[in-house]
This record gives C-alpha cells, sequence and structure tokens, in this order.
C-alpha cells in the first residue's frame, strides 16, 4: 500500500515566512513563562497567579487562533509550515532541531487544547476556590498546556517525546495533587509508572526510527518509510501502539486512568478526558505511513481500540463513583477513535473529528459531574444523588447536553463522529470490517445505557442525599464555561462534519475522504439504524432500572458480570498477580541476595581475616626464646625446601 | 684430612650453639652460644672454600668476624643496660615490648 500522506502535505512542507506562523512557539511559551512565575513566585503570586494562568492559556488561544487563520489563507497543499525554533541537539549524525510543525493536524489539537483547557482554567478558579494550594494548581495546569503544545507541534519524534514526557509529569503533579491523601498519592504513582511503560515502547521505536533513517524528523522519516523491510516497520508500528497504550489507556496499559480520578475533577476533565488521554490516538494519526507501512501492526491497533472500547464501556456500566464511571466512558471513546485510527486513511478524519467533539462533551461531563461534587460536598457516589434536576438547573441542562451527545442522539456532535468511525469500520471491507464494525454498534448501545445510568441516578430519581447535604448551584464562574463547552457539544459535530469540513482541512495531512458527504445515507445506512435503535434500548433499559424510587443507598451484590466490571474486569489483579508480585519477589530476592551473598562475601573476609588475626596475635609472646625457635624453625623450613627443589 | 670433617664438626657446633640460644635463660650464655653459630658457619664456609679450591668462603669468614666483632659490641652494651635497669641478666624477664 503506498502512502497516500507522503505524497500529500509532507512533501510540501515549507518554511514559515514571517507573521503570526513565525512565532507559533508563543503558543507554548506563554503558558510555561506562566507556570514559571508561578512555581518561582511562591507565595507573593497567590493573589493573582490564576488569573495570570488564565492570562497565558487565553493568550496562547488567540495565537492558536492567530495562526489558523493565517494557514486557512495559504493554498491546502501549502498549510504544512515547519518552524525552526533553534538547533536543540547536534553530535555527529544526530542533529535534532526544536523545530514546530504547523500543519492542519497539529493546528486541530492546539486549538483543542489550548481552548477547552482555557474554559477548563477559568471553570478551575471557582472549583478551587478554597484550596490553598490554588496557585501550585494553575501552575501545573499552565505546564500541562505548554507540554501537551509541545507534543502536538513537534515536527520530530524527539521534540514529540520531549513534550510527551512533559504531559506524563504534569499528570503525575496533577493527580497526586492531593498528596496528603494516601488514595491520590499512590494513584499519581501508579499512573507514572504504567507511563513509563508505554514510555520505552515509544523510546525504542524512536531509536530504531533513528538508525533505520538517520533522522527522527516526521517528514524525511515518512518519505523513507516504503524503503524500509516490513517488518522493521511492524515492530517500530506495535512499539508506536505500546506508547500510544500508555498514554491513552487502551488495553493492556489502562488500569491508571481509573485511578487517576483521585485528582482534582478540572484536571480529571482536562488531562484525562479530553486532551492528554487523545495523544495515543494523535502519535498513532502522526505516524499513518509507518502503519500504512504495516498492516499488521493496523491490526493490532484496531483489535486494541475495540477490546478496550467494550472494555470501558462495561466497566463505566458497573461503576458507582461518577467520575469513575465517566472514566470508563473515556476509555471506551478513546477505544473508538483508536480503532478508528487503527484502520487507515478511511479512518483518521473520522478519529480526529470523534476526539474533538469528545474533547468538548467528556470535558463538559467532567466539569458537570465536578459542579455536582462541589454541591453536594464531594460525594462521588452516585448512589447518594438523586433529583438534582431541579437543585442544580444549568448543570443538569450542561451535563444534559453532554450526555445526549455523548450517546449519538442524531444531529449533536457525538452523534455526527460516531457515526463517521461506524461508517468507516464497516467501509474497511471484508470479514475484519463487519466485526469491528458491529462492535462499535454495540459500543453505541453500551454507551447509551452506562451514560443513561450516570444521568438517571444523578439528576433523576428519589433524592439519596447524605443527612448534611446541601445542594446547591455552581457559581458564574464554573457555569459558564460548562455553558460554552455544552454548546460545542451540541453544535460543533455538525460544524465539523457537515460536507466534511474537518476532513477537508486535514486531508492535505490524513489524506482525503473516501466518498462524498451523504447526510441520507448517513441517517438510513443500517448500520446507523441499529446503532439508534440500541441506543434507544440502552436508554429505556436504564430508565426501567434507575429513573425510579427503588435505587438502593448502598451497591448490591449483582451477578458476576456486575462484580468483575466493578473489579474494572480484574484489570488490577492481572497486573498485581502477573507484575507486581513477581516484581516484588525479584527485589525482596535480590535484596537478600545483595545481603547475604554479596555482603556476605566482604564481611565473610573481614571476619576471617579478624579471626586469623586474633590467632596470630598469640604467637606475640614476648619470650624471646620463642621467636628465636621460630627463627629456627623458619630457617630449617628454608633449608630443606632448598634441598628438596634441589634433589628434585 | 678429609674437609668432610670438619663440616661435621661445624654442624655438631652449630647444634650446640641453637640449643644454648633455645634452652638458656642467661643473656650472656645466649649470646655465647650466638658466637658459637657464627663460628661454625665460619668453620663451614672456610672447610668449603678448601673443599672447592676457592677464596669465597674465606672471604666471607673474614666479614662474618668482623660483624661479629660488631655485633658483641652493640650486644653487651644493650645486655649491660638491661641488667643496671632490671637486676637481672634473664632474657625471659626482658619483655616490656609484650603487649
Amino acid at each position: 500500500m503506498t502512502s497516500t500522506l507522503a505524497a500529500g502535505g509532507y512533501a510540501a512542507t515549507t518554511a514559515a515566512d514571517g507573521g503570526v506562523l513565525s512565532y507559533a512557539w508563543l503558543m507554548i511559551a506563554l503558558p510555561l513563562l506562566g507556570a514559571a512565575v508561578l512555581l518561582l513566585g511562591g507565595k507573593r503570586t497567590n493573589a493573582w497567579g490564576h488569573w495570570l494562568a488564565i492570562a497565558a492559556a487565553l493568550s496562547s488561544f488567540v495565537w492558536a487562533v492567530l495562526s489558523l487563520g493565517q494557514l486557512l489563507g495559504r493554498a491546502p497543499e501549502e498549510r504544512s509550515v515547519t518552524v525552526h525554533v533553534y538547533q536543540w541537539i547536534k553530535v555527529g549524525t544526530f542533529d535534532i532541531d526544536l523545530s514546530l510543525l504547523i500543519d492542519p493536524l497539529s493546528m486541530t489539537f492546539a486549538l483543542l487544547i489550548t481552548g477547552v483547557g482555557s474554559l477548563i482554567h477559568i471553570y478551575s478558579v471557582g472549583y478551587m476556590a478554597h484550596d490553598e494550594n490554588r496557585r501550585r494548581f494553575f501552575a501545573y495546569l499552565n505546564l500541562f498546556v505548554a507540554a501537551m503544545l509541545v507534543l502536538v507541534l513537534a515536527d520530530n519524534y524527539a521534540v514529540l517525546f520531549l513534550g510527551w514526557e512533559g504531559v506524563g509529569l504534569a499528570s503525575y503533579l496533577l493527580i497526586g495533587f492531593w498528596q496528603h491523601k494516601p488514595a491520590a498519592a499512590v494513584a499519581a504513582k501508579k499512573a507514572f509508572l504504567i507511563n513509563r511503560v508505554g514510555d520505552i515502547g515509544l523510546l525504542v521505536s524512536i531509536m530504531l526510527l533513528f538508525t533505520t533513517f538517520g533522522t527522527v524528523t516526521f517528514h524525511p522519516v515518512f518519505e523513507s518509510v516504503d524503503g524500509a523491510g516490513r517488518g522493521l516497520m511492524t515492530a517500530v508500528g506495535l512499539l508506536l501502539l505500546l506508547g500510544a497504550c500508555g498514554k491513552s489507556a487502551q488495553l493492556p496499559l489502562q488500569a491508571w486512568l481509573l485511578d487517576a480520578m483521585e485528582g482534582p475533577t478540572p484536571v480529571s476533565a482536562l488531562i484525562h478526558a479530553a486532551t492528554m488521554v487523545t495523544a495515543g490516538v494523535y502519535l498513532i494519526v502522526r505516524s499513518g505511513p509507518i502503519f500504512e507501512a504495516a498492516p499488521t501492526a493496523q491490526l493490532v491497533v484496531t483489535i486494541v481500540g475495540a477490546a478496550t472500547l467494550l472494555a470501558g464501556a462495561i466497566i463505566g456500566c458497573a461503576k458507582d463513583d461518577i467520575k469513575k464511571a465517566l472514566a470508563g466512558s473515556t476509555m471506551s471513546q478513546i477505544g473508538y477513535m483508536t480503532l478508528a485510527a487503527g484502520l487507515g486513511p478511511i479512518g483518521y478524519a473520522a478519529a480526529i473529528a470523534h476526539l474533538v467533539t469528545h474533547g468538548f462533551f467528556k470535558a463538559g461531563l467532567f466539569l458537570g459531574a465536578g459542579s455536582v461534587m462541589h454541591a453536594m460536598n464531594d460525594e462521588v457516589d452516585m448512589r447518594r444523588y438523586g433529583g438534582l434536576r431541579t437543585v442544580m438547573p444549568v448543570t443538569f441542562a450542561t451535563f444534559g447536553v453532554g450526555y445526549l451527545a455523548i450517546i449519538g442522539v442524531p444531529f449533536l456532535s457525538g452523534w455526527w463522529t460516531k457515526e463517521g468511525i461506524i461508517q468507516a469500520a464497516f467501509d474497511s471491507g471484508g470479514l475484519t470490517g463487519q466485526i469491528l464494525g458491529w462492535v462499535t454498534v454495540l459500543g453505541a448501545g453500551l454507551t447509551a445505557f452506562y451514560m443513561s445510568r450516570i444521568m438517571f441516578l444523578t439528576f433523576f430519581g428519589t433524592k439519596r442525599w447524605a443527612k448534611d447535604a446541601n445542594p446547591h448551584e455552581s457559581p458564574a464562574v464554573m457555569t459558564v464555561p460548562m455553558i460554552i463547552l455544552a454548546i460545542g457539544s451540541a453544535a460543533l459535530g455538525a460544524v465539523l462534519v457537515v460536507n466534511y469540513t474537518l476532513a477537508n482541512f486535514l486531508a492535505p495531512v490524513v489524506g482525503a475522504p473516501a466518498h462524498e458527504f451523504d447526510l441520507v445515507h448517513m441517517l438510513t445506512s443500517p448500520y446507523s439504524l441499529a446503532a439508534l435503535v440500541l441506543m434507544i434500548v440502552g436508554v429505556a433499559y436504564a430508565w426501567v432500572r434507575y429513573a425510579n424510587d427503588k435505587v438502593p443507598v448502598t451497591a448490591p451484590k449483582g451477578n458476576f458480570i456486575t462484580v468483575a466490571a466493578r473489579e474494572e474486569l480484574y484489570g488490577n489483579a492481572i497486573n498485581e498477580g502477573l507484575f507486581m508480585r513477581p516484581g516484588q519477589q525479584l527485589t525482596r530476592a535480590t535484596v537478600a541476595f545483595d545481603d547475604h551473598g554479596v555482603d556476605g562475601v566482604v564481611t565473610g573476609i573481614a571476619r576471617s581475616v579478624r579471626a586469623a588475626s586474633e590467632n596470630l596475635r598469640l604467637t606475640q609472646t614476648g619470650f624471646a626464646r620463642s621467636y628465636a625457635l621460630t627463627m629456627l624453625f623458619g630457617a630449617a623450613v628454608v633449608v630443606v625446601t632448598t634441598l628438596g627443589v634441589n634433589l628434585a | 684430612m678429609d674437609p668432610m670433617n670438619y663440616i661435621v664438626l661445624a654442624a655438631i657446633v652449630f647444634t650446640i650453639g641453637a640449643v644454648g640460644v633455645l634452652v638458656r635463660r642467661n643473656a650472656i650464655i645466649v649470646f655465647m652460644c650466638v658466637e658459637l653459630m657464627l663460628n661454625a658457619c665460619n668453620l663451614a664456609f672456610v672447610a668449603f672454600a678448601r673443599m672447592h679450591g676457592g677464596i669465597e668462603g674465606q672471604v666471607i669468614a673474614f666479614f662474618v668476624m668482623v660483624v661479629a666483632a660488631a655485633e658483641v659490641v652493640v650486644g653487651l652494651a644493650i645486655i649491660m643496660q638491661i641488667f643496671r635497669t632490671r637486676r637481672s641478666a634473664s632474657i625471659d624477664d626482658a619483655n616490656l615490648l609484650k603487649n
């Protein structure tokens, strides 16, 4: 399969010619500066630090919009612009510049990150109002935005890796933001460690690319992919997938995401729903030519996506913690994107479109969940909610729009983009295409069920509140971002998908859409009708089960599927049994070997020398005659030895 | 006369001297036994020189005599000092360096 990408946009990479694009690095520099000021300024910046952080994020967003404007002013085939910032590493033939690649794909991400990021910055002012470490929180948020922009704007894998590690660090710092809570500290460590496993995959794949092609810059690598062996490309693809799995919480590296919900809710919304966890999808789409040269790797990508799609949805169906249920949903939705990204050029645009709309409605849902928690004294158990729609009308409305969008109600954002993925899966052809397609359809039904469950448990039914609960609507600083995200959740899908606006915009990078935009086909194809029917069934079943007065406050025992889903399908038990326990044993064995083996040799030598000297000391009697005897004996030995040697 | 007899005599005298050094306590006697051993060596050297027809053994015997003379001077002085301070010429008593 020849790459449609290398022939397209990458070949036409041009240098920035002044104007806004030449200063694209400002998008990264501004939030980075914000983080530096807040972290170095210390308590002095407490009073105005959060406003500075918001200003940094917003100005970065404005710069991204201006850059987009200039990019749109160029001809479509000239929209891949390289911005050289400075020479980073030069050792022999290893020459890496810190350069940025401004193209439709990276700009889509930059806009999502800075746009949703700014909204969540604003929301956090209200959410974190009573936290004495609010300044530190905002510093980390700015650090995250900067690192994430490095990741998506990089024009080579080394700089991408820099951002990749940067967002990992920010994620670690923010999950463990309330580090006085042991659960948060442990969750942060867990996320960091599991991400490290994925990072090894990414790192090794970068090394393989460098040894093969002598460069790690996207454009030259993708141009020469066809010349490299298929086996090597498969290895690189699978290693990239490992990296993507770690960052995007895909099977088998999914276990950290649910625990990551220990972080403050704006963090869950920004990092663990809208942006950072989608970095894996970005990596796969960006590395498209590599995957197209390795069909096996592509197949594995789709399998991972499909498996995670179902696993996340099943977990989401059983969790009573509202954030964890949403996290299961995030896993599932990213599974959709990964699946689409694994389909090749027919799926890239669908994956990115779903990624963008998911960024909006999932961020909105998380912010809504945060608003509910804020009102309910940080209660996260949905069984203690109920009937909140009258108390919190704005939260209910915005959450409701996000809910309708994610379950795929026609003409809302989620429907447009999820239909695109279902369509792409069936279009990919063959038995694989059928299986993947039906998995996505089934996923739509599961999505409808678990999201309806969250919706009904939280906002409908009877009030099952704790005694001291006194819910109230959140302040405007929190509701306004929620409203904006709700508008995006409702309308963005249509803007992006109708006439394939986003797909055509992305075409220079990921290839043109396979067929014309056809709304009638989208509405009447048997697959979309099947998805619609399953969605209605899911909602109806959830309505029967959860929108009534009989929801128990403590979770019933449930059948074995429920129990398994509550246990996150035993992902933690598997990790513990396969890696943690053996690792612990290995550590203990190593420590024991060090204590008794290595130290044993050292102390053993010392002890025997000491014992020998203790005995030797006894020969120092102080009697001159015994010394004389020793001398005589020694002389006799010398003589006898000499004689023996001479005679032999 | 067979030079071998001198060697046997030297061995006997050396053994007497060595045993004397080991068994006697009086420092003067020990000292004299050391002289016996030295002179047994001299006798052996000279006898060997005669046997091999060289002069190296005789030269070394002279060296040994010079060294022995020096040794007597130093050794007797030390014994005298020990006797003066400790009122004893027994070498078993001279154990100040122990411990």
